[in-house]
């Protein structure tokens, strides 16, 4: 679009036409405050907050619905600019508690920011103060109808960027207020998205609310670990707890996007079963070891094992870094010599790998020009890539195809969609062709109904529609990327996770961050080591017990379901428990494997080998240490790895496999456990 | 949720006045004849609308919240509204409204507890020329007087 000049403050203005005049001020160096403005979602006035002089113009103007035109000349330094934004925040005031020393919003609040900034500290109203008391719209949402502006946010995010539409707005003048969808009560995502845009403290969470303030807290961010979107998610922490997760800061790939599992789900982490002192199997149950003495019993049966030629198994995580993949399936392969380790595989990535087609990126799902979605419930399993796809189609006008067996919400926003039965996926997106043909570009996404050869038609089928198309393979768990990734599978003669349990001749099976006897019966009498932060099935059967740290409370590398690679960030410790990285070198070490050929167990020295041996790994490390995404390059596809089917875990937006199970916010919500494909 | 056949013809024709998609638009007269035969906006007619027009019910809760013409209370058979703004106000309103809660012994959006009469103190309802108004349902009676009210109500409950 052709540039308009314009003069805003006497200073020469360049900007596309139809630029809000407010964002042409903003990238000018201008600001114009604003309550109910809110970049990326419909325009509102709501709040006159950024009323400016336009020259030629009869009365004050609000900045966020007037687009810049040519010759335009603007004021925001007026005294009448002045004297409008003060009288704003007075009347905006009227019934504002100020009670700004105890709410939850006081030091990063805008309200008390443009009052510091602008005045109106005095106010003529006598009249009394409505007063309405605070409400409980979930164990998520609280909603204190004082302190509310007024100002739609809320109402907004939910209807547009979450499309669920849970909020709005009743009665008339000074009595409105924002309402939840279902009376007293809210049902819906339960995402906590309309609280962090709330601009002042009137939407407050049940997790933080009234525990701490702004500055008490240390700001970490560091990487979600529920889902595999990889959202980057700041953690709020004090007195080594989370007290809140949040991304005002928009970083990483997620902007400000979370869902309750981010912001919320953090809580297991402090859950009183955590464990927190290893425990070894005797007579009479477990028995509370010391580390020392743990280390010893497992590294003292694996030699044993390793020396007779005995036969091990290794089952690997989904959650875990990609240091620690790395290095446990190297521990296993040089360490214990051998070849049989796999994890729970929740998408056909392998399969995807090999066809060396091209991924997206998170980005991308935001910018294509058409995306198809094959058999997945993506707004309750894949919400960050879901919002992303909303927002593109409001955004971009982006066309939407769903092929799948039951309602999704992205049916909402879809061009054309396709109702098949289970197996029915590639041929419902064989009907599609003309249309998806026509598209300038495409992203695909796919679940779990697309495996093994499934997933060579699906890219073949892409390469013949002659536009560019690029692929997400959808799997669980923060890693499981990286697990695939990193060789956590086994090669060729090596047994997969499911032979593992069925074997019966195992002499010792090592399980690290994973459930396997949540869905699989355990054969034989294996010695059965399992690392994690619970005593989950497969815990309580094994013979050592190690408690595990959380992602929270470790350092090193994730990818995510786009192959966009991303930096943990230590935020607090759980004393009693070691990191998986930590805890594998300490065994190393005591059974007296070859400490050089395994090299040091930090993440940085293990990364290091990683960009040197994994193939699209060469990633720059100052950018992953800023904070940043990049995606892995072109993988070589792991020819050596066996191919095993896969099975999706089939959590919704309020289960997140163990780690939910032991997350008292994920399992207070009324939604919980929801469910996929809602008829 | 069924209405009698008339709504349902009038809800018929409010549905096809607008194009596709905009169904919404029907709202607010649609709860205005339902709220008629009805006698208040019930929490199923809200469903029901919502599910006609094709919208969420949160969304039809705000604006009968918002319209003062809808009310979610249900009100007597005769709904008497009477304007106390400026013009009435100067011309007795405020007198007339006291009278009718006496005589009536009721207040402000309340109902006889014989369910034919309810009382609502409203803003100009745009008689300012024959003022002080009042409204019975949908009928106007201008240049009131108490003793005009009293034959009013005594009418009405006559005609009961
Ligand atoms: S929102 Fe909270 S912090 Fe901000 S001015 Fe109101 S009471 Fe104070
Ligand atoms: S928590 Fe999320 S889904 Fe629920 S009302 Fe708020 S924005 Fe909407
Ligand atoms: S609750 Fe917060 S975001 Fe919603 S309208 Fe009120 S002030 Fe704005
Ligand atoms: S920001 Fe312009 S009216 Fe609220
Ligand atoms: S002021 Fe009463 S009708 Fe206008």
């Amino acid at each position: 679009m052709a540039n308009v000049k314009l003069t805003i403050d006497g200073k020469t203005v360049e900007a596309p036409a139809n630029t809000l005049l407010i964002e042409a001020a903003r990238r000018a160096g201008i600001e114009i405050p604003a309550f109910c403005y809110y970049e990326g979602l419909a325009l509102q006035a709501a709040c006159r907050m950024c009323l400016v002089e336009v020259e030629k113009a009869p009365k004050l103007m609000t900045a966020c619905t007037l687009p810049v035109a040519e010759g335009m000349v603007v004021r925001t330094n007026t005294p009448q600019v002045a004297q409008a934004r003060k009288s704003m925040l007075e009347f905006v005031l009227t019934n504002h508690p100020l009670d700004c020393p105890v709410c939850d919003k006081g030091g990063e609040c805008e309200l008390q920011d443009m009052v510091f900034r602008y005045g109106a500290g005095e106010s003529r109203f006598l009249e009394v103060k409505q007063h309405v008391d605070e409400r409980e719209w979930s164990p998520v949402v609280f909603y204190d109808r004082p302190r509310c502006i007024l100002c739609f946010r809320c109402v907004r995010i939910c209807a547009e960027g979450m499309g669920v539409a849970a909020l709005g707005v009743v009665n008339r003048g000074a009595s409105s207020e924002i309402a939840p969808n279902r009376g007293d009560h809210l049902e819906c995502d339960e995402c906590g998205m309309c609280i962090d845009i709330c601009p002042v403290g009137a939407l407050t969470s049940g997790t933080y609310r009234y525990r701490t303030r702004p500055w008490e807290m240390q700001h970490v961010g560091t990487i979600c670990t529920h889902c595999a979107d990889g959202c980057k998610t700041t953690l709020g922490i004090r007195n080594n707890r989370i007290h809140r997760g949040n991304n005002r800061d928009r970083s990483g790939v997620n902007g400000e996007f979370l869902c309750i599992k981010g912001r919320y789900a953090g809580d297991f982490a402090h859950h009183e079963e955590r464990l927190l002192t290893p425990l070894v199997r005797s007579q009479d149950g477990f028995k509370p070891v010391s580390w020392a003495e743990a280390i010893k019993t497992v590294a003292g049966r694996f030699a044993e094992i390793r020396q007779r030629g005995g036969k091990f198994g290794v089952i690997g995580s989904n959650h875990t870094t990609n240091e620690e993949n790395y290095y446990l399936q190297k521990l296993a392969r040089t360490g214990l010599g051998t070849n049989n380790i796999d994890h729970h595989r929740t998408g056909d990535v392998l399969s995807l790998l090999r066809a060396r087609v091209p991924l997206a990126t998170t980005a991308d799902l935001y910018h294509s020009k058409a995306v198809l979605i094959v058999g997945v419930d993506l707004a309750q399993q894949h919400s960050f890539l879901a919002y992303q796809i909303r927002a593109n189609w409001r955004h971009h006008q982006a066309r939407v195809y769903t092929v799948r067996r039951g309602p999704v919400r992205e049916d909402k926003i879809a061009a054309r969609i396709v109702s098949v039965e289970p197996g029915g996926e590639l041929a419902g997106v064989e009907t599609l062709r003309d249309d998806l043909a026509k598209e300038p570009e495409l992203v695909i996404l796919f679940g779990d109904a697309i495996q093994g050869e499934a997933v060579a038609r699906l890219t073949e089928f892409g390469s013949s529609l002659g536009i560019p198309v690029k692929y997400v393979c959808l799997v669980d768990y923060s890693n499981s990327r990286g697990a695939v990734e990193m060789g956590v599978l086994p090669a060729e003669g090596g047994m997969t996770l499911p032979e593992m349990m069925a074997a019966g001749d195992l002499d010792a099976l090592w399980v690290v961050g994973a459930n396997p006897l949540r869905r699989h019966a355990l054969a034989g009498k294996p010695f059965l080591v399992v690392q994690d932060l619970f005593l989950t099935e497969t815990a309580q059967a094994a013979d050592v017990v190690l408690p595990a740290a959380s992602a929270y409370e470790k350092s090193g590398t994730v990818t995510n379901v786009c192959g966009e690679v991303q930096r943990l960030q230590k935020a607090f410790e759980t004393p009693g428990t070691k990191t998986d990285l930590e805890i594998f070198g300490l065994i190393a070490r005591e059974m007296g494997l070859d400490l050089k050929q395994l090299g040091p167990w930090t993440p940085s020295a293990v990364f290091a080998e990683i960009a040197r041996t994994v193939p699209g790994y060469d990633l720059p490390v100052e950018v992953l240490e800023a904070g940043g995404a990049v995606q892995a390059g072109p993988s070589d596809g792991l020819p050596d790895a066996v191919w095993a089917p896969v099975q999706s875990a089939g959590d919704t937006l309020f289960t997140s496999g163990t780690l939910g199970r032991y997350s008292k916010m994920l399992n207070a919500v009324r939604e919980a456990p929801g469910e996929l494909y809602r008829a | 949720m069924t209405f009698s056949p008339e709504l349902e013809a009038k809800f018929e024709k409010l549905l096809k006045s607008y194009p596709p998609g905009r169904q919404r638009s029907a709202v607010v007269p649609m709860l205005l004849y339902a709220q008629d035969e009805l006698g208040s906006v019930t929490g199923e007619l809200v469903e029901e609308v919502a599910r006609r027009t094709g919208i969420t019910p949160l969304e039809v809760n705000e604006v009968v919240s918002y319209y003062s013409m809808l009310s979610r209370q249900p009100r007597g058979k005769y709904h008497i509204q009477i304007c106390t703004n400026i013009s009435c106000l100067l011309t007795g309103g405020e007198e007339l409204w006291e009278h009718a809660c006496r005589k009536l012994g009721i207040g402000n959006k309340e109902v006889t507890p014989d369910g034919q009469f309810s009382l609502e103190e409203v803003e100009c309802i745009g008689a300012c020329s024959w003022a002080p108004a009042l409204q019975v349902n949908y009928e106007f009676h201008h240049h009131m007087t108490p003793e005009k009210l009293d034959r009013l109500i005594d009418n009405l409950r006559k005609a009961v």
